[in-house]
């Protein structure tokens, strides 16, 4: 694992007992000695504590010094109302294509005088020259190279990391806010990507190790890995980039329409405006030819990504896939997304999943599969 | 106890062998989720895939070990997957089987070797 390279909380991770893998580059923890299922369990019952500093931490700066003159630079890449977006709030966003499929999903936030943005590991190095080509000029863009990034998830985690910055408390969903903790700064928004209530915490790498140690040493905190991020996401109905989403599917396809505000929508302030805002914008009006669901396989058996659906239980083609799928341990069952013609993407609607050559029933069902838990 | 290098141990009692996953692949496979068993009564050739083992991280086979008959499965096995992971030595059998030719027991693995291969 030569050429992989080491978050800043790597040691800790192998002093925990993690199983390590290889990750869009990085050695990561999969699991610590707890498992998959209880370090899962354990999140929705109390906190985890995620190292995601993997992901790319980047900085929208205008030259004006106005967080609105990024946002309007940024708004000509993604189909998302940011000029709008309030001091010390943040929003799920999306990189479109001229085709309108999707290049990645991230986070942005207004932090007064710049944007800070949030993408993922796998895509960062090709945002950041995408936004670079792009918004030169406009916008200087600074990858943060320094930061460690952190999430705490869970039931628990308001009260534990109160004990540490007592005035997280006062944040709401998709708040962001810079807060002390040890005279570093915190870059602190409260979200996350497990369904939970939680934090996500970008600290200086020089504090980080003692930030992560001072939260593990919480009696409700435990170290969580990628594999039960992978299956509270999914539980949570949240989509996975180069799984769920990609460029072969479109913001509508996907069901994120939701993330595309009035705004940039035809007739709206400031329609359209970005890559495949023909096809994205022709698409929310006329619905598209399929789209992603939810999928509740009747039996015990998990329908993973890759498998074929098909609409009856013998015979003709194919009709869709499953994107993501595994064992959903709250709701001890099989839990699964993928992609769905229109007429079969109803909830109630019964498909099968061809799993080791056999057809099996998976109902259509509406997302998340756990109800999330967020402080609006 | 023998053992094959698919991590499955087999236990001779008379005529009838029973077969499970070592407490080593029980650990490497992590939580198991979901197990499917085959018929009891099929003819089996050694190698055949005849039962599936989830785990919350991928899905793995479980073949046959040698020619013969299934005799025997644990049911309780598919309503409570969990035990692969709690007692793979014991509660958790996969199933039961005659052999065509008992002297194939003599080629797997005692437990030394075993241990030296899992090392």
């Amino acid at each position: 694992m030569s050429d992989l390279k080491r978050t800043v909380l790597y040691d800790l991770h192998v002093g925990l007992g993690a199983r390590m893998v290889p990750f869009a580059g990085y050695e990561m923890p999969v699991q610590y000695p707890l498992g998959v299922l209880k370090e899962h369990l354990h999140t929705r019952a109390a906190a985890g504590l995620f190292d995601v500093s993997h992901m790319g931490q980047v900085i929208l700066r205008a030259p004006s010094g106005r967080a609105v003159d990024a946002a309007q630079a940024l708004e000509s890449l993604v189909p998302v109302n940011l000029m709008d977006l309030k001091e010390g709030r943040q929003r799920y966003a999306l990189f479109t294509d001229a085709e309108g499929g999707i290049l990645d999903d991230l986070m942005v936030a207004n932090r007064g005088d710049h944007l800070f943005v949030v993408v993922n590991a796998a895509c960062k190095d090709q945002d950041i020259a995408h936004m670079r080509s792009h918004l030169t000029g406009a916008c200087v863009v600074e990858e943060v190279t320094d930061r460690a990034l952190i999430a705490l998830q869970g039931p628990a985690a308001e009260a534990a990391l109160e004990s540490l910055v007592p005035a997280v408390t006062a944040m709401r969903f998709m708040d962001v806010a810079v807060m002390a903790w040890q005279g570093v700064d915190l870059w602190i928004s409260r979200s996350g990507y497990t369904g939970e209530d939680g934090y996500e915490i970008s600290v200086p790498d020089a504090q980080a190790v003692a930030f992560a140690e001072a939260l593990l040493a919480m009696e409700p905190v435990e170290p969580i890995g990628l594999g039960a991020r992978d299956s509270l996401r999914l539980e949570a109905g949240l989509c996975l980039y180069g799984h769920d989403i990609d460029r072969s599917t479109s913001p509508i396809e996907a069901d994120l329409a939701w993330a595309i505000q009035k705004a940039r929508r035809t007739g709206g302030a400031r329609e359209g405006g970005f890559p495949g805002a023909g096809r994205i914008l022709s698409e929310l009006t006329e619905g598209a030819a399929r789209k992603r669901v939810g999928l509740l396989p009747e039996g015990r058996a998990p329908m993973r990504e890759g498998v074929q659906l098909f609409a009856g239980a013998e015979g003709g083609e194919a009709v869709g896939q499953i994107t993501s799928g595994g064992f959903g341990p709250t709701l001890q069952a099989p839990v699964a997304m993928g992609y769905l013609p229109a007429g079969l993407a109803t909830p109630g609607t019964v498909v099968y999943g061809e799993v080791r050559g056999k057809r099996l029933p998976a109902r259509v069902t509406e997302l998340p599969f756990r109800p999330s838990t967020y402080k609006r | 106890m023998k053992y094959t290098e698919d991590h499955e141990w087999l236990k001779l009692d008379g005529d009838v062998v029973t077969v499970g996953i070592t407490e080593h692949a029980a650990t490497q496979l992590g939580d198991v989720v979901f197990v499917e068993l085959p018929e009891a009564g099929g003819e089996v050739s050694k190698g055949d895939e005849v039962a599936v083992i989830e785990s919350v991280k991928a899905a793995s086979d479980i073949l046959a070990p040698a020619d013969g008959t299934i005799t025997e499965v644990n049911e309780g096995l598919a309503d409570n997957p969990a035990l692969v992971n709690e007692d793979p030595l014991g509660g958790a059998w996969f199933f039961k089987m005659t052999l065509k030719d008992r002297s194939v027991l003599d080629g797997f693995m005692d437990e030394d070797a075993y241990k030296a291969l899992i090392g």
